[in-house]
């Protein structure tokens, strides 16, 4: 599999087929894991961090769950190839800062994704579509039992799994919940709800994970807490958690439509409008429509539109995908026309 | 006699001072004795005394703990504070007081409950944490005088250590 191939390939979590896909994105469970005996990537030497590199790419070709999985070396990637990988969600933006001895292994339909020496010597993370913690907890959970069974994994029965950061350790566990909160955000319910979110120890990331801040009417939800419960804890509190917000988003949702309803339609045909006629358009205005226009079709306000495609353009029009599309750099100005014309193509009626 | 520090006036006051072990003799006139013993209040004085018998174990331990170094990856403890990283899974056990109660400030706990890379590990250790989790809720239930939900976890505590025991017993016939 190239990065050329995945341009053109839909990833599975993007599908708009799990559970309550209307208001949930995506959900997503990372564990972070370490070799035993080697240090950890900040703090190795240029041997140590290829020699992890290599065992692990071993061990990977020798799990059966990983066949179908391809490696790219950081090294051999441009920056926008890297840019793209992080716009698809399978790395972080750390990742791709510095690039020594550092990997990506991916599958086909990009559920899994494993990052090599990044804070720790292995990131995998599976997402799926959908609120679905518990599914992407089975796929990963015997990934990482394949995998523990070819490498030594760094581990004490006291704490757990050891990670280089303290507040990773024990599970080594992350389980985020990507959600599309626009009518809490409408009616000034948001702040309210991230305040409860921040008390419970939880945390309110953006699209793109630590450090990003939450953008347009989106909302990543995560657990703080890796040490003192269990993975299916840590999942039930998560799962706890979520559908109040689903609750919560859907009453506000319904207070819209029945008390605001000519405003809301409004809103979603002009971002329609917006999105179907306009000739340059920045990111930023992007998102912010087609939030609407993905709150039109979950209400029935729009008919023609599915959410998957709304979720593909939020993929494709980003910054390095315009670029991979087009096959060239492009500055800014010409990223806004490009965005203008493919979003027009595919609300094309 | 002559003072030893002046040499002029006639010495009237005799000290004796011990610095390393060896002892000195001192014998000062009045005006030398009066500021020697100034110097030594100041080196001595009470309160300075008091306030490092309070401090005497702190500044000492975050001392040696700055210079404690992993012996696998050679990370100090002087690093992991200024880094915030670790430097390998043995720096875990080389740190393991400073950090076990780090853990619980970050945590709320210091104890794993999760799953473990060893297959047949894993049970026993949720045992032990479901029998840590009951122990703790006993007490509780005493402190609260809530006797009847006492005296259901206790017989559940005996439960769960009959069965530990009997697995015990079964593991060692297997080996």
């Amino acid at each position: 599999m190239t990065l050329d191939e995945l341009l053109h390939h839909s990833s599975e979590w993007l599908k708009s087929t799990g559970p309550n896909s209307d208001i949930v994105i995506s959900s997503r469970i990372r564990l972070a894991r370490n070799l035993d005996k080697f240090p950890f990537p900040h703090w190795a030497s240029k041997k140590q961090g290829e020699e992890v590199l290599l065992a692990i790419e071993g061990a990977v070709s020798r799990v059966e769950y990983l066949k179908n999985t391809t490696v790219f070396h950081l090294a051999d990637l441009d920056s926008v190839d890297k840019q793209f990988l992080v716009e698809r969600h399978l790395m972080s933006h750390e990742h791709a800062q510095k690039t020594n001895h550092k990997a990506v292994i991916i599958d086909s339909e990009e559920i899994v994704a494993i990052m090599v020496n990044e804070e720790d010597h292995l990131r995998m993370q599976v997402m799926q579509s959908g609120f679905n913690l518990r599914g992407a907890w089975e796929i990963i959970n015997s990934i990482d039992d394949a995998l523990a069974k070819e490498l030594p994994i760094a581990f004490l029965p006291e704490w757990g799994y050891l990670t280089a950061c303290p507040t990773n350790t024990g599970t080594g566990m992350r389980g985020s919940v990507m959600l599309h909160l626009p009518a809490l955000v409408m009616t000034r319910q948001i702040n309210r709800v991230l305040a409860a979110i921040s008390k419970l120890s939880f945390t309110t990331r953006g699209l793109y994970g630590e450090g990003t801040e939450a953008t347009g009417n989106f909302f990543q939800i995560s657990n703080q807490v890796s040490l003192g419960h269990s993975e299916d804890e840590i999942i039930e509190n998560i799962n706890g958690l979520i559908r109040q917000i689903i609750e919560q988003e859907n009453q506000a949702r319904e207070m819209l439509m029945l008390r605001s309803k000519a405003m809301l339609e409004d809103r979603i045909s002009r971002g329609f409008g917006i999105l179907k006629s306009a000739h340059i358009i920045s990111s930023q205005e992007t998102i912010e429509l087609l939030s609407m226009v993905r709150l039109g079709s979950d209400l029935g306000l729009l008919k023609d539109i599915d959410r998957r495609s709304i979720n593909e353009l939020f993929i494709v029009t980003q910054p390095a995908h315009l670029q991979k599309i087009e096959n060239k750099r492009l500055n800014s100005q010409e990223r806004d026309l490009k965005r203008a014309e493919i979003i027009r193509d595919k609300l094309k009626t | 006699m002559l003072c030893d520090i002046c040499n002029k006036n006639q010495a009237t006051v005799h000290l004796t001072e011990i610095i390393d072990d060896q002892m000195n003799e001192l014998h000062l006139c009045e005006e030398c004795a009066r500021q020697k013993s100034a110097q030594m209040e100041q080196q001595f004085g009470l309160s300075d005394l008091l306030a490092g018998m309070a401090q005497s174990e702190k500044p000492n331990a975050e001392k040696e703990a700055l210079n404690l170094k992993c012996p696998s990856c050679k990370l100090t403890y002087a690093d992991f504070k200024k880094i915030g990283r670790l430097g390998c899974g043995d720096c875990y056990v080389t740190f393991k007081r400073f950090l076990s109660p780090l853990l619980k400030r970050i945590h709320g706990s210091s104890q794993h409950f999760g799953k473990t890379p060893f297959k047949t590990g894993g049970k026993a250790v949720r045992k032990k944490a479901d029998l840590q989790e009951l122990r703790a809720g006993l007490q509780k239930a005493i402190e609260a005088e809530d006797f009847e939900e006492a005296a259901r976890l206790r017989d559940q505590i005996r439960e769960m250590e009959r069965q530990q025991h009997n697995e015990g017993k079964a593991t060692e016939h297997d080996a």
